[in-house]
């Protein structure tokens, strides 16, 4: 190149409006229609489970023994179930369990699963080999069991299913985190941090952790989802939410006994948790796709 | 090869190892003990002595070890409820986990690897989106309800086929029978299991499709099918074999809840119940059962792996 042509170069450079990195993903995220269809309807949920008393048409508890497993009408839009409760109004309130439990849960196993990612990479040795050792160990046992044995020991309460969840979750995070702080641990900015003095925790959560974000919000966005199918699940065994207050699985439950009678109850909230989650799984993708433009269709 | 089989058993063996501390771990830190313990009719005198019969005051290593020692020879314990060997549960219990899981994970297989290639090969298409948009499906419908759909529509509206159990009570043994009640749990793991491997197999394949020797089969003139299935799939289905390794865990988890959907008398449901009355020795007994299974399935899948595949055990 001579000199006048890489001058040209630079001005078209310049000339170049400037994006930050999170600019040109939000752009590639909000090319994905799809994504937007599923943030806008995981907004309106939210929206509806914490405006659930303005929302909701009836009280969620109270049945009305005139109307037992009534057909849907206009005085209850989607029916009654077999102690007179209002259907609808029950699907509100159970939208509060099912969205909380899924973020905070995750909330917890990014907490755990960076933690012990990070402190596993950056320290190495015998010490990653044994948190390693623990991962592979927890992965091994199907995590449902994992999960029935905490709530035999420890009960079924909103608290410990939300615990429970983020507690037996943060495996693929803590993975992320180790390979993302083993990959950055030897570069030239690490050992110039190191070389300032700055200490280990500095170096671990200002400089190596940043760059597991994009990485941590795809597995985080997949992980509600699978916390949602899974707080779903446990109260439809019932050893989750306890009746009488409604959550989607408990719901189900509770219709199957009578599919003879109201074959139309158990699909409402089974359709709640399958969009749901089908939202989160869409967004996690888009996601992915926008934050994380090296990951092609090819890789695993 | 040897080396690989020595290291890999011994990873496995470790891994049971912390799997039977952690489980040991929480069932013991249960907040006042085994729930035997909590009845208000037990007197201050017959609480000390269960508890020394149980060696509850021998410090937790003690215990741990001891607990070790039976579990090694196969004794689990009894179940606080029936009071039967918890062993014998378990083997009731076993085959018919097996039986399910089993016939799903091969049924899945078997559909997931066409679609899988199809999809590969038809890239972007709208066959490939379909078959994309059915996987995301799969991955957050929840098996339960899915279960409870299927029984509406077969069992409760068209009544050809029944709402749960393994056979029909107080019929002779049938082949017809049993496939029947085989029939629903085993669609319900099938769409579970799906997704996964379909996503699997597709981008085994994409990434073997852009391998050099495809390139140089392709060059040295040979016909189009014989290239895809002689060098490609070939290839790209040992991945596929793995997965099965890291779908199993997962796979038996929906299977323990589709057990208590279609009330299959399986590994599942005896550890929902008594995880639901607090049976610590069945719960844990059931647990370490299924994760040696899982443990060694994988182990089996890595060593079949390794010996189709050189670049493991030498890598």
């Amino acid at each position: 190149m001579t000199g006048t042509s890489i001058s040209r170069y630079l001005e078209q450079v310049q000339e170049r409006p400037r994006r930050s990195w999170w600019a040109l993903a939000r752009r590639r995220f909000l090319r994905n229609r799809v994504a937007i269809l599923a943030a806008l309807y995981l907004v309106a949920m939210y929206l509806v489970a914490l405006l659930a008393p303005v929302v909701a048409p009836y009280d969620p508890n109270e049945g009305d023994i005139l109307y037992i497993h009534a057909r849907p009408s206009r005085e209850h839009l989607l029916g009654t179930d077999e102690n007179g409760r209002d259907v609808l109004s029950r699907l509100i309130y159970g939208a509060r369990i099912s969205m909380s439990v899924g973020l905070i849960a995750m909330v917890i196993s990014i907490a755990i699963g960076s933690l012990i990612g990070g402190v596993s990479g950056y320290a190495g040795r015998v010490v990653d080999s044994v948190l390693m050792r623990v991962t592979d160990g927890m992965m091994a046992i199907p995590y449902f069991f994992l999960v029935l044995i905490v709530v035999a020991v420890f009960g079924s309460s909103f608290r410990n299913i939300v615990l429970v969840i983020g507690v037996t979750s943060w495996m693929v995070v803590a993975r992320i985190v180790r390979s993302e702080v083993l990959r950055t641990r030897e570069l030239d900015f690490v050992l110039a941090a190191r070389a300032l003095g700055a200490s280990s925790t500095r170096i671990l959560l200002r400089h190596i952790l940043p760059h597991a974000v994009p990485s941590i919000i795809v597995a985080a966005t997949l992980g509600v989802a699978n916390a949602i199918l899974l707080e779903s699940a446990l109260s439809y065994l019932g050893l989750g939410i306890q009746p009488p207050q409604a959550s989607w699985g408990n719901m189900l439950s509770n219709s199957q006994a009578y599919l003879w009678e109201n074959p139309l109850l158990p699909l409402y909230p089974g359709l709640l948790i399958l969009l749901t989650v089908l939202a989160y799984n869409f967004l996690g993708d888009a996601l992915r796709d926008a934050l994380d433009p090296q990951y092609r269709e090819g890789q695993l | 090869m040897a080396a690989y089989v020595v290291r890999r058993l011994l990873q496995a063996v470790v891994l049971l190892f912390i799997v039977s501390v952690l489980t040991f771990l929480l069932i013991h830190s249960a907040p006042g003990g085994p729930a035997l313990l909590a009845n208000p009719d037990l007197s201050r005198e017959q609480i000390e002595q269960m508890r020394e019969q149980l060696g509850l005051d021998d410090p937790l290593p003690v215990q741990y070890l001891r607990w070790l020692g039976n579990v090694v020879q196969g004794d689990f314990g009894s179940s606080y409820n029936t009071v039967q060997p918890v062993t014998r549960l378990i083997a009731e219990r076993l085959p018919n986990t097996v039986m399910l899981t089993g016939l799903a994970l091969v049924l899945s297989i078997a559909i997931a690897v066409p679609l899988g290639v199809l999809s590969a090969l038809k890239r972007n298409s709208a066959l490939d989106r379909i078959i994309a948009g059915f996987s995301f499906i799969g991955v957050s419908i929840p098996v339960f309800w899915l279960g409870i759909m299927l029984i509406i529509v077969f069992a409760v509206q068209l009544k050809v086929l029944p709402a749960g159990g393994m056979y029909t009570l107080g019929a002779e043994f049938s082949l017809v029978d049993r496939l029947e009640h085989l029939l629903l749990p085993t669609l319900v793991l099938v769409v579970a299991n799906l997704a996964e491997l379909t996503r699997y197999t597709r981008s085994g394949m994409i990434n073997v499709l852009s391998e050099d020797y495809i390139r140089t089969a392709r060059a040295k003139g040979l016909p189009n099918r014989v290239v895809l299935t002689r060098h490609a799939l070939r290839n790209a289905l040992i991945p596929v074999i793995t997965i099965i390794g890291v779908l199993l865990p997962r796979a038996v988890s929906g299977a323990a809840i589709t057990e208590t959907v279609f009330s299959w008398p399986g590994m599942g449901r005896l550890a929902v119940e008594a995880a639901m009355t607090r049976d610590y020795p069945v719960v844990l007994g059931a647990t370490l059962t299924v994760a040696l299974v899982v443990v060694l399935s994988s182990l089996v899948t890595d060593l079949l792996y390794a010996y189709i595949d050189p670049r493991i055990r030498l890598g």
